[in-house]
């Protein structure tokens, strides 16, 4: 598997192939914690101000602009303030987080710290996907290196200010990925997402204001810090600042975790030279999910030719989104029916049960999908799916329900005739009747 | 008439009040989760403690919950609303080697159903079962979050990689 930077000079992945990057001792060697000392001399409104400039925005699969996300604080409320760490990493085709865990622990205590200086906050959690348990042993680690180090616990190098980090595990429930339900699992419930409003910035964790970033949020924030707000945004673009990992899964020689600047260009570069091309050289691409498994399905011709920058704007221009920056690439040995299917059955598995039209609606989506993949579909069943999706999509307590439905209306729309070809079998001639 | 049909998770559980008993090593252990949150809210624990309660016990069993729900200060349905969520508490008993592996979409396409067949033919059992010595009990599970090195497998908290048939005979031997 590869790890690497493309077309810049490697910032997140600084420290993925530097032998004992994860201590203490070899991540100050290469400037660890200088941003923190910087920080710690800039006023509160300074740093969120350079994270606004940076426009960085969630790297988790939302997309919701960090500096504005951390103004929602009100840091003049009297309870206290929670920074929780956002890595119960478990959207299909998305790695990236795992690795700069393993190899880049205080990469994210100090990107925690400087949002906790900034926002008041004394305590942060990092609430890890419970699959992930190796990597809590090493944060764990990292975090007495850094207390020793007087980065964590009481008066900061001298500074007055407290923070303590700590570890907490989930135990296998994509929807605590979503924050409001990750912070009903941190207080030890069922991972049921919550109302919003009010937004975990105003009452999250214990009802007090609480800020939930991803990993790799987390840790762009010393960089931030470091180069200036705007150098870093312009590394990307004007409105998808920085740099960007990708999560590279599926048929493709070079599968990996990339890290891109914003706007790369382009998508078919990517995949097809940067990747390394198709895994069999004489299978032809198919499809591509571009930004985890719950954003639209790219096929082909959506590709090849079409110039699809990589970044917020080009992947919605191109007809996708970026989510978390999971690529999963198939070859044309792929049945897009069956990988639909295969997504559906996930999406089933993790619907928390809370609302109606997501646990009703995906269970029913995926009775569906069973009838047609033992060859005895309807013609009317893309119709019926598209239908059920409508009655998920925007009907949904949390965004699951979207995530649910967009997979397949996207697959229906743009690989018709995979869904034709078992619509047929018993239905003598039939047209897909979807209406698309 | 009602079914008497069990649900999962409940045809394992012998209602009990007793209550299981661990090593002050182990509750030394569980008492330091709770410092991590504050004082009114012990709650919090209740993910990590059912853990320990797996790892101690063999299964998120009876006689565990109701030490938890006493030592957090719960009602004992508190921690069975909890338990009973979450994919990775296992609430009856399994094998001595849960192996668990991924299928969803990038280790479906790259090879997971070749990789299940063999795991299977080779204990003789289907996923979802658990060998009749007790030692092996194997699992369909969905994305650990591995899809650049698929197809993949997770054995108790070992990740398994880029496996091969030929791969996966050397770990299982390796196994005790």
């Amino acid at each position: 598997m590869e790890i690497k930077a493309i077309g810049c000079e490697p910032l997140q992945l600084k420290l993925m192939h530097v032998k004992d990057g994860h201590t203490l001792k070899v991540y100050q060697k290469h400037g660890g914690y200088k941003s923190l000392k910087k920080a710690m001399d800039m006023s509160a409104d300074d740093i969120i101000n350079e994270v606004k400039a940076s426009a960085l925005r969630g790297r988790g699969g939302a997309g919701f602009p960090t500096g504005m996300k951390w103004s929602f604080v009100p840091r003049q409320s009297p309870k206290p303030k929670y920074i929780v760490c956002n890595a119960d990493e478990s959207e299909p085709g998305t790695f990236k987080d795992r690795y700069l865990l393993e190899r880049d622990p205080h990469a994210l205590i100090e990107g925690m710290l400087i949002a906790a200086f900034a926002l008041g906050a004394e305590t942060c959690y990092i609430y890890y996907r419970g699959e992930y348990r190796y990597l809590i042993d090493i944060m764990d680690r990292a975090i007495e290196e850094a207390r020793a180090a007087n980065f964590v616990g009481e008066n900061i190098l001298g500074s007055g200010f407290k923070c303590e980090i700590y570890t907490h595990t989930g135990a296998g429930a994509y929807i605590c990925g979503e924050e409001t339900a990750l912070l009903s699992s941190l207080e030890g419930y069922r991972g049921h997402p919550r109302m919003k409003p009010p937004f975990p910035a105003v009452e999250g964790v214990y009802a007090c204001p609480t800020v939930v970033n991803n990993v790799e949020t987390l840790t762009s924030v010393p960089q931030i810090i470091e180069m200036g707000g705007i150098a870093w945004r312009d590394l990307g673009t004007e409105k998808s600042g920085g740099t960007k990992l990708w999560s590279v899964s599926g048929h493709v020689k070079k599968p990996g975790v990339y890290e891109l600047p914003m706007g790369y260009k382009d998508m078919e570069k990517f995949i097809l030279e940067d990747c390394g091309g198709m895994l069999r050289d004489d299978k032809k691409l198919k499809a591509v999910i571009p930004g985890g498994s719950s954003v639209y399905i790219m096929n082909a011709e959506q590709i090849i030719g079409k110039n699809v920058t990589l970044d917020y704007e080009g992947l919605v221009e191109g007809g996708s989104m970026v989510g978390s920056g999971g690529f999963i690439v198939m070859d044309e040995t792929v049945d897009v029916m069956e990988s639909t299917k295969n997504l559906t059955e996930f999406y089933k598995h993790e619907s928390c049960g809370w609302c109606t039209p997501c646990r009703e609606g995906t269970d029913w989506l995926v009775k569906i999908f069973n009838r047609i993949s033992i060859g005895e579909g309807r013609p009317e069943d893309a119709q019926l799916l598209l239908d059920i999706c409508d009655n998920i999509e925007g009907k949904s307590f949390c965004p699951l329900g979207d995530a649910a439905a967009w997979p397949i209306q996207s697959a229906i729309k743009r690989f018709p005739e995979d869904f034709k070809k078992w619509l047929f079998n018993k239905a003598n001639g039939n047209e897909i009747t979807a209406n698309v | 008439m009602a079914s008497a049909v069990a649900t999962d998770f409940t045809n394992q559980i012998v209602y009990t009040d007793e209550v299981a008993e661990f090593s002050p090593e182990v509750v030394a252990e569980m008492e330091s989760h709770l410092v991590k949150y504050p004082a009114e809210r012990k709650r919090s624990a209740l993910i990590p403690l059912l853990f320990v309660i797996q790892r101690e016990r063999g299964w998120v069993d009876n006689e565990g919950v109701n030490f938890l729900a006493k030592f957090l200060q719960l009602e004992v349905t508190d921690v069975w609303e909890t338990a009973t969520f979450y994919s990775m508490f296992n609430l009856r008993p399994v094998g001595r080697h849960h192996i668990q592996i991924c299928k969803t979409l990038s280790c479906k396409i790259m090879g997971e159903p070749e990789i299940t067949d063999h795991i299977c033919s080779k204990l003789g059992i289907h996923a979802g079962e658990t060998t009749a010595d007790g030692k092996y009990t194997v699992s369909l599970v969905e994305c650990l979050g591995s899809c650049g090195t698929a197809p993949m497998m997770q054995i108790g908290f070992d990740y398994y990689e880029d496996l091969t048939t030929e791969k996966v005979d050397k770990i299982m031997d390796s196994l005790k």
